[in-house]
């Protein structure tokens, strides 16, 4: 990474997402999107795009918008096309000389209108090759409407629509590894990172999928108090086991070169992670061990399997 | 300029005309060529339009939404479940008061799947809040588009058009038509200059909030009026245009109305064939007449109401099925528009062409044959019946 991280700069900037947005405390998608947006250059302006969403809805309440910049919100499946057709206006409205100055086009959806229902928009922009960043803020299920599974849901998490029952286990399928895909459709540049420490990986990230020409993605997490069960103030600390246990690795992959961007020094049980979070606790209960030892394999594979792809 | 084309190559042509800042692009038949000719003109350098290949109609809406809302020109075209597919983003161009423009291909909707000509695809986005202008021919469907633009994105209207044709019928069919010059169609659609949008420099603008009852309300009610505004519109574009072009359009047209006793309304490409019928009943002595709707939204109901006052009998033909067990569309809207007449005319409702099925002369010359009858006896009969079935002996026209 090419840019130097000073993050007393970074957090005197103006921020472009402004305090007084409706999101709940301790939700890891208001940092999210305030930390990416703090990677702009300041003299640069940004049209941002939601997906319908916690963010979107929380952030512009007629008559308030919390954005500095534009903003645009169209419905929950086609964030990445709505995005798609400001880059083109631009492109036509500035080759006919009707808009002056650099305008970055970035888009935040849930993993619900990203890994699912706006997968279709999403792969559709990002084969097009539109000038754009998007970016996924991943809670792990659909959280707006009071936490229901989707693709990005863990295995054996509980939500609303995968209950924990005297025959099933919570969620019974993986979570699809909506990362892997991205990197599949050979753009510049796909990116997992998380909010976490001095906000460095996120911020350098963000900076060069902002400033990468083409479309890139990044794949953040963005723990959500309400639906994984845990105190507000547990933000940080939840995030930091996420990443030191390896159940959301920190990479990227640009020009298809895959570089591990942090790895733990000490990797810690998966156990850590789960003991965290209300929506595991079923898997602690005598008889379930099967559960968590699964769950340790398979993060264990997945690591692995990184770990290759970055050339060991 | 006289030229021999298609519906689909007129409308692609004056798009080239207006030559707008960007496309969604999705094929559907019958509306492919429409994509499809303008896609040459990209490719030749013909045009400066950001033509957006998308990978279905649901993304071509929403690049037109984000284009539009960036302070673009956005064009796209589209037929059936293409339009069906967009249905929830219509709303979104309404009520972002977005003058996006959009050739609608008429044609069946899927259920089963059918690629021929009748009107549920628009006619089931009639309540989005977009303006609908229907074609009879090629001509009109050239004439209609060039008139889109300077109707949607006037201030008191900033409302979306939807410009329909009939597919394969209008869309495929070759007609001379009369070209206007690039720069008079240049000329008469002028600059596209909105206020507020996107890529607006030192004023940021941000659209699709989450709108809470506080504010919904006012904001349909905005929308509403706005529709209401457009009629006015609608009249004022047509007489700018004709001075241009020569040719007079209107809310609706009247075809030997004037002491008509009985008459047929109806919309598209069925208006050739029954204004030949009425010739044919004409020159026998009968007082036949037809009013073709040329605007179904915002609808025309004071002017139907004022045209058809002095009728007997009045058949109106859906070209789409509404499933309301009640009548079609254009009945239910019509019938309610001649409400209010001191003597109304018996009305029926006949539903037609449904996925492609024909429509001749000789089945307009059964229905004036029925409201004649109607007119004679007072007794109307069933009310809503289906012309043109394989078996005849379940209709009632005889």
């Amino acid at each position: 990474m090419s840019i130097r991280y000073n993050q007393k700069r970074e957090a005197e900037k103006q921020p472009r997402l402004t305090g007084g947005h409706r999101m709940c405390a301790g939700c890891g998608a208001g940092i999210v999107v305030s930390g990416v947006l703090r990677a702009l250059e300041p003299e640069d302006r940004a049209v941002v795009v939601n997906a319908t969403g916690c963010v979107e809805v929380s952030t512009f309440m007629y008559p308030y918008t919390a954005y500095m910049d534009s903003f645009i919100h169209s419905a929950f499946e086609n964030a990445a096309a709505t995005c798609s057709g400001v880059e083109a206006a631009y492109n036509a409205l500035k080759r006919r000389g009707k808009v002056d100055g650099t305008v970055k086009f970035i888009t935040f959806g849930g993993d619900g209108g990203t890994y699912d229902i706006g997968f279709q928009s999403l792969s559709g922009a990002m084969e097009r090759g539109h000038d754009m960043v998007y970016v996924c803020y991943d809670n792990e299920a659909y959280m707006n409407t009071g936490v229901q599974r989707s693709s990005s849901t863990p295995r054996f998490s509980r939500t609303t629509t995968s209950p924990v029952g005297s025959v099933q286990p919570g969620k019974r399928q993986q979570k699809k590894d909506l990362t892997e895909i991205l990197v599949a459709h050979n753009i510049p540049y796909v990116a997992q990172t998380a909010p976490i420490g001095n906000f460095r990986d996120l911020h350098l990230k963000s900076h060069k999928a902002i400033y990468t020409a083409g479309p890139c993605f990044l794949n953040i997490l963005a723990p959500c108090p309400r639906g994984w069960d845990y105190p507000a103030a547990k933000l940080a600390d939840i995030i930091k086991l996420a990443v030191d246990s390896c159940v959301w690795p920190l990479f990227e992959v640009e020009e298809g070169q895959w570089r591990v961007t942090y790895t733990p020094k000490k990797k810690l049980p998966v156990e850590d992670y789960l003991r965290s979070q209300g929506r595991f606790r079923h898997m602690f209960q005598p008889g379930n061990e099967w559960m968590i030892e699964e769950a340790q394999q398979q993060i264990d594979q997945k690591w692995e399997r990184l770990l290759e792809r970055a050339g060991g | 300029m006289m030229k021999f084309m298609s519906g689909n190559e007129a409308v692609a042509y004056a798009m080239k005309q207006i030559d707008p800042d960007v496309m969604g692009a999705f094929p559907i038949t019958p509306s492919t060529d429409i994509p499809e000719v303008f896609a040459g003109y990209v490719a030749n350098g013909e045009v400066n339009t950001e033509y957006v290949a998308v990978e279905s109609e649901h993304s071509s809406m929403s690049v037109c939404i984000a284009a539009q809302a960036a302070g673009a020109r956005a064009v796209s075209a589209t037929s059936s479940c293409g339009l069906a597919l967009m249905y929830e983003l219509l709303y979104v161009a309404a009520s972002s008061r977005l003058p996006i423009s959009m050739a609608c291909v008429n044609r069946a909707l899927t259920g089963p799947i059918n690629i021929n000509n009748d009107h549920s695809d628009s006619m089931g986005a009639r309540d989005s809040g977009w303006i609908q202008l229907y074609a009879e021919n090629n001509q009109e469907a050239y004439d209609n588009f060039i008139q889109a633009m300077p109707i949607g994105e006037s201030p008191a209207v900033r409302l979306p058009v939807m410009t329909c044709m009939d597919g394969f019928i209008t869309s495929h069919a070759m007609e001379n038509i009369e070209l206007l010059e690039t720069a008079a169609v240049k000329a008469f659609v002028g600059e596209y200059r909105p206020e507020h949008y996107l890529l607006k420099k030192d004023n940021p603008l941000a659209i699709g909030p989450y709108d809470i009852s506080a504010y919904y309300m006012e904001h349909k009610v905005q929308g509403a009026e706005a529709m209401k505004a457009a009629k006015a519109r609608i009249l004022e574009v047509a007489a700018e245009f004709e001075k241009v072009s020569g040719r007079k359009y209107g809310l609706i047209e009247e075809y030997r109305l004037e002491d008509a006793e009985t008459a047929v309304v109806l919309i598209g490409s069925s208006a050739g064939t029954g204004k030949a019928a009425v010739d044919r009943l004409r020159s026998q002595g009968v007082k036949a007449g037809l009013i073709k709707i040329r605007v179904f939204r915002p609808f025309p109901g004071e002017e139907l109401a004022r045209a058809l006052a002095k009728t007997q009998a009045v058949a109106v033909l859906d070209k789409s099925e509404g499933f309301s067990a009640n009548g079609g569309p254009v009945f239910a809207e019509t019938r309610s528009a001649l409400y209010d007449l001191k003597d109304r005319p018996a009305l029926v409702n006949i539903v037609y062409g449904l996925g492609g099925r024909d429509i001749r002369v000789e089945d307009f010359e059964r229905v004036f044959g029925r409201l004649a009858d109607i007119a004679a006896s007072g007794e109307t009969g069933p009310v809503y019946v289906h012309m043109g079935q394989r078996s005849q002996a379940q209709e009632v026209m005889a």
